[in-house]
């Protein structure tokens, strides 16, 4: 095989990270991750904030570069090249915690955007893409009203249905729900917990464990830069091994 | 003063609008060049574009317009003082749109380069469809500011011996003795236009700020 494939080869586990570091300057963000991620699978990650969880995903698709290690998704390495991390972002999504929509494109021309521009889609089959995946995460009544006009909640879940329309082969989350008022968690939980029941390989970073619980395969919890814990839910909550770890449980599941 | 010479005036209006026009179009296409040079992240043509950008504006409109009219001409290129005065004013135009528009693709936020980003959107598409339609609505009340400032310069050219408005106002001046009433309308005439353009300015400005409340 040839050192920079950038087709997603089934043999590979969907994501592995091995030996992974990243410093801002002197500040270590990343210590020897090592990760390897099915096909299928949903993964939690929780941990403190500064721990390096958002990091750590946002290095999956190249948003954040790393200094050692290396990064494979479904066999891609993901190199600095730029033609590998075009490949590696047309296979993995990606949903923000702040939403990131185009406020000046409409919902659907949100959702069209990537499919025209990065897989030169046509523009009907493009249209009927995002329609399709806005009736999934249901707000196809509301394709051609700007994002400022909808809700927290909705908007989020049209930022679902955007990177959807790119059919990744992975999605990421990085605090999905954090700047939603409390009202609108649901609504957004439920379409993510719909995607992983039609099993689509997910990596969360969230603080809802109740979404952990259900879903997730593995929670891993992670605490400055490195990963501290990785356990099965069940085991995760009901049995921590680590002191760092229950300190957490106890502080966002103790009152 | 009569018929005739209002006529004149008239004929250097038409110059003044023709070259705020070039100015500004061809200072637009350069000016866009030099921001999107100013924010590459390359580091070197960062540093060089801010350093166009400095000389530009802090040099006199007018000086810039000598050295390339006389000094071009001193090293072998000659222009008349019509292409002088369109080259000198795209390059002033292009320095001070490039500064405006490097802060409207700053302010637009960071969220909004990596949502395009993990949506595998080339550089050209992260621009073109994403940040620049963003940047240059937050940029255009002071686009506006800055094409009535190029239209008020446009009068520099006289002095380079281009006849637009303020030189037809100076000519007819000297042939009927009547400063007063003929500056008054060269005013006159340049205030129409440009003071349409400052309400317009404003009101977009007000909108915008509506806007984002």
């Amino acid at each position: 095989m040839n050192d920079i494939s950038t087709t997603v080869d089934s043999t590979h586990p969907m994501i592995s990270m091995s030996g992974v570091e990243k410093w801002y300057g002197a500040f270590q963000a990343l210590r020897n991750i090592n990760i390897s991620v099915e096909k299928g699978e949903k993964i939690v990650l929780c941990g403190p904030s500064g721990s390096g969880k958002s990091t750590l995903i946002r290095c999956i698709n190249h948003l954040e570069s790393y200094q050692k290690g290396v990064i494979r998704v479904g066999g891609i390495v993901l190199g600095h090249q730029a033609k590998t991390i075009d490949a590696v972002r047309r296979e993995v999504g990606m949903v923000f915690q702040q939403f990131n929509l185009f406020p000046h494109l409409t919902v659907l021309e949100n959702c069209m955007l990537a499919p025209l521009r990065a897989l030169r889609l046509g523009k009907e089959e493009a249209e009927a893409r995002a329609r399709q995946l806005l009736e999934r995460v249901k707000i196809a009544e509301q394709a051609d009203k700007y994002p400022a006009q909808l809700s927290g909640g909705q908007q989020q879940r049209v930022a679902i249905a955007r990177a959807l329309c790119m059919r990744p082969q992975v999605m990421l989350f990085d605090e999905p729900t954090s700047a939603l008022d409390p009202e609108m968690v649901k609504e957004v939980l439920d379409t993510m917990i719909g995607l992983a029941e039609e099993g689509m390989t997910m990596i969360c970073v969230t603080h809802e464990m109740g979404f952990a619980r259900q879903v997730a395969d593995r929670v891993i919890f992670m605490a400055t830069g490195a990963i501290v814990e990785e356990a099965p839910p069940a085991e995760f909550f009901s049995n921590p091994k680590h002191e760092r770890t229950r300190k957490f449980l106890g502080e966002i599941l103790g009152h | 003063m009569g018929r005739d010479e209002f006529l004149f005036l008239l004929l250097g209006l038409k110059w003044t609008v023709a070259l705020s026009a070039i100015g500004f179009v061809s200072g637009c296409l350069a000016g866009l060049a030099i921001a999107l040079l100013r924010t590459s992240g390359i580091r070197p043509v960062e540093r060089a574009t801010a350093g166009y950008i400095a000389l530009f504006q802090g040099t006199p409109l007018l000086m810039q317009l000598f050295v390339v009219y006389y000094g071009l001409a001193l090293i072998g290129i000659k222009m008349d003082a019509w292409a002088a005065v369109a080259v000198g004013l795209t390059l002033h135009a292009s320095a001070y749109l490039g500064e405006i528009w490097r802060g409207g693709i700053e302010a637009v936020p960071r969220g909004q380069t990596e949502a395009s980003k993990a949506l595998a959107l080339s550089y050209a598409s992260r621009m073109k469809d994403v940040i620049l339609p963003q940047a240059l609505r937050i940029s255009l009340p002071a686009t506006i500011g800055f094409l009535v400032q190029l239209i008020k310069g446009t009068s520099l050219a006289s002095i380079v011996g281009f006849t637009e408005l303020t030189r037809a106002g100076n000519i007819i001046s000297n042939q009927i003795f009547q400063p007063l009433t003929v500056f008054g309308i060269v005013g006159m005439l340049y205030f129409i236009m440009c003071c349409p353009l400052t309400i317009y300015g404003a009101y977009l400005e007000r909108k915008f700020a509506a806007s984002a409340r």
